[in-house]
């Protein structure tokens, strides 16, 4: 199929400024998709509050714009009554990590298979500016006028740390392997999460006078690098990019339904 | 009848029956004083018929994920009291505007706050009806024995599914840890509403939220063949976002009329001794089990009075409560807090004037003792 037709033209045009990630990382995921050849029907898409998370409404799925953060609890729902359908949720940073980390780490925890986008541009873009748990020491937003003291989450650490079984990071700039990885991590039985770089040039590029879209996906380019690579020994600033974890654990639904054996097992025989 | 289907329960466990009776399919929630055993049962018979049942990180997710869950075609429930209950006024708003079946069981403990856990009252009338934000509509049912508990739980489900509507099944701790019979239907003894899902084929375009004549949507399911949006946003007949002030206004009042206009259907009550009642009194759920004693007592002194409980709290029966008081003298309305009931019967009645509380709010059971000192008020005969 041609990316074309998992999208809903009739909604469009969307809402997003010039320039912003957003849309990269929705083109990158239906390529993704698409390489996987999946019926549109078995795709479930749930997404919280946020400019990411108006991605599932141009979208040709079985679509669950939600509330802020409660993405994931929503996606367990629908997960666990129906197991075959594939979840995807594109997630905010502020979404995921602020008003929604107790979802996050909790479903890292169960390994629930369900598919988390974290598109981390570093601000709360919807709301205009105000930074978020990945803006980081010493970053500008519009709550934080004498620069940020806040310090940010490690989403690959902290999503490792709470029991994800597939990790990975890319950015805007590397949309190739963004792409790969995403298709990587919908084919991964068990919580898969993808950080994304993505920029948000109206509020963090100009708060943080870091210029526009261009210089900002410039700066991915520059300021990542491949995991374990000889560039990030030379330079542990560095970020890196890639699959940080890729394990085989007992995913939930499959394991509840060990738990439906056992209780039929309880019952007398008729 | 046969003998397994009689039993000696608490309400929380009668309430589990009902809804396993009415086909309950996935349960999420979060441990809470007084309604940790409807969890707790669940836990153990879900899983026995095929369901599903889990224990969330806390009354917000488990309120999402019964959303989450309705959508795929399951019939859902969550139970939590209080603080649980103010945790999930959020999604539970975004269950009326994208117009989710659900049942939400609240047993009631005291508050605010964390308040008096273990001890009953009956506070969350009011956020029950207005807990979450914004103009809506929403129906509670309540009752105040066993074999009530049962039929209003089935019965939620069945509105919940007619109306696509999140209904609250307002108990309390005195109904959900009392023991007493429950006599278990047979199969078929009870109607059950099962969900009126699209006859739209596949291909053709269809409507999730534009609403047939008689104001039913007919759902599809989530993996079926039919794709569309759902938001918590005012949206168009697509699901899609808009603020179209046309599309904003049509959609609320869509809301609101859809279980306004159906008052009569939705409201349930009893009636003991209405038609000669001089008193009156106004009950519902365990503080009804005192009043009616009290009529039944008095009534074998040949005192007039009468009681008329109240199962469906929201919408209010403003009409029925007018009908049923026009004679009375005195109205007495008998509950466990500040006199939230009583506010809108005195809204209902003629004159407002000779509506009475007779409550408790300090986390003891209201007694016929009670309710009596305050008739003795009332009637003049001092205390
Ligand atoms: C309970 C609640 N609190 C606050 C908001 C307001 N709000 C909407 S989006 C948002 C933050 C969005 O930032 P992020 O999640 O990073 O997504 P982005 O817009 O940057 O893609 C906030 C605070 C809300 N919708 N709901
Ligand atoms: S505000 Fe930022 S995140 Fe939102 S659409 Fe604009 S550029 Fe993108
Ligand atoms: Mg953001």
């Amino acid at each position: 199929m041609a990316v074309k037709d998992y999208i809903r033209e009739r909604f469009f045009p969307h809402i997003w400024c010039p320039g912003c990630g957003h849309g990269i990382v929705m083109n990158s995921l239906l390529r993704a998709l698409d390489d996987l050849g999946m019926s549109k029907n078995e795709i479930v898409m749930v997404s919280g509050i946020g400019c990411s998370a108006r991605i599932s409404g141009y979208l040709d799925f079985h679509t669950l714009h939600t509330l802020h953060g409660r993405a994931l609890a929503f996606a367990t729902g629908v997960k666990m009554s129906r197991p075959e359908l594939n979840l995807i949720v594109p997630m905010g940073d502020g979404d995921a990590l602020a008003i929604g980390g107790n979802h996050f780490i909790h479903a890292a925890r169960r390994n629930i298979d369900l598919t988390a986008i974290v598109m981390n541009n570093r601000i709360y873009g919807m709301t205009g500016g105000q930074y978020s748990p990945l803006s980081g020491y010493g970053t500008m937003a519009t709550t934080a006028p004498y620069t940020n003291i806040d310090h940010a989450f490690d989403t690959v650490e902290l999503a490792t740390a709470a029991g994800a079984s597939f990790v990975a990071r890319s950015t805007t700039y590397h949309v190739q392997q963004l792409t790969k990885i995403i298709n990587q991590a919908i084919l991964h039985e068990g919580f898969s999460v993808v950080e994304v770089l993505t920029q948000c040039p109206t509020y963090f590029g100009r708060k943080n006078r870091v210029g526009g879209a261009v210089e900002m996906m410039e700066a991915y380019k520059k300021n990542t690098t491949s995991i374990g690579s000889k560039a990030k020994k030379e330079n542990p600033d560095l970020i890196e990019r890639g699959i940080f974890v890729q394990k085989e654990l007992p995913e939930y639904c499959d394991e509840y339904d060990k738990v439906i054996e056992r209780a039929k097992a309880t019952l007398p025989k008729e | 009848m046969k003998k397994e289907n009689i039993k000696f329960i608490q309400g929380n466990e009668a309430c589990v029956e009902g809804a396993l009776y009415a086909g309950l399919d996935f349960f999420a929630g979060y441990p809470i004083t007084p309604s940790t055993e409807i969890a707790e049962l669940l836990s153990y018979r879900l899983p026995q018929k095929g369901g599903k049942f889990i224990q969330m990180e806390d009354e917000i997710a488990s309120m999402c994920a019964i959303i989450g869950a309705s959508l795929t075609g399951s019939k859902v429930m969550t139970a939590t009291s209080g603080p649980g209950f103010s945790l999930m006024q959020e999604a539970l708003g975004y269950a009326v505007m994208a117009e989710i079946p659900c049942v939400v069981v609240d047993v009631q403990r005291g508050g605010p706050s964390t308040g008096i856990p273990t001890h009953v009252s009956q506070g969350d009338v009011n956020q029950a009806r207005w807990g979450t934000h914004g103009d809506h509509a929403i129906v509670t049912i309540t009752a105040s024995n066993h074999q009530d508990v049962f039929k209003t739980t089935v019965d939620a489900f069945n509105i919940s599914e007619t109306y696509r509507t999140p209904v609250i099944l307002l108990y309390d701790e005195v109904v959900g840890h009392m023991r007493e019979r429950l006599v278990v239907p047979k199969k078929g003894e009870l109607p059950l509403v099962q969900r009126l899902r699209t006859s739209v084929k596949e291909g053709v375009d269809y409507h999730p939220y534009l609403p047939r004549e008689d104001g039913r949507l007919p759902m599809s399911d989530f993996g079926a063949v039919h794709r569309y949006n759902v938001t918590g946003l005012f949206h168009d007949m697509w699901g899609f976002p808009s603020d179209n002030p046309d599309i904003v206004h049509g959609l609320l009042r869509h809301l609101v009329d859809k279980i306004q206009n159906n008052v009569n259907e939705i409201t349930r009550y009893r009636e003991y001794h209405l038609k000669d009642a001089d008193i009156v009194l106004v009950s519902y759920g365990s503080s009804a089990r005192s009043a009616n004693h009290v009529v039944v007592s008095r009534r074998s002194r040949g005192e007039k009075l009468g009681i008329l409980e109240l199962q469906t709290l929201w919408p209010f029966p403003y009409d029925l409560i007018r009908e049923k008081c026009a004679n009375a003298k005195y109205v007495v309305v008998v509950e466990m807090n500040m006199g939230q009931i009583m506010e809108e019967v005195r809204k209902a009645v003629d004159r407002p004037e000779k509506v009475f509380l007779a409550n408790r709010i300090d986390g003891s059971f209201i007694t016929p003792t009670d309710i009596r000192s305050i008739l003795r008020l009332i009637q003049g005969k001092g205390v």
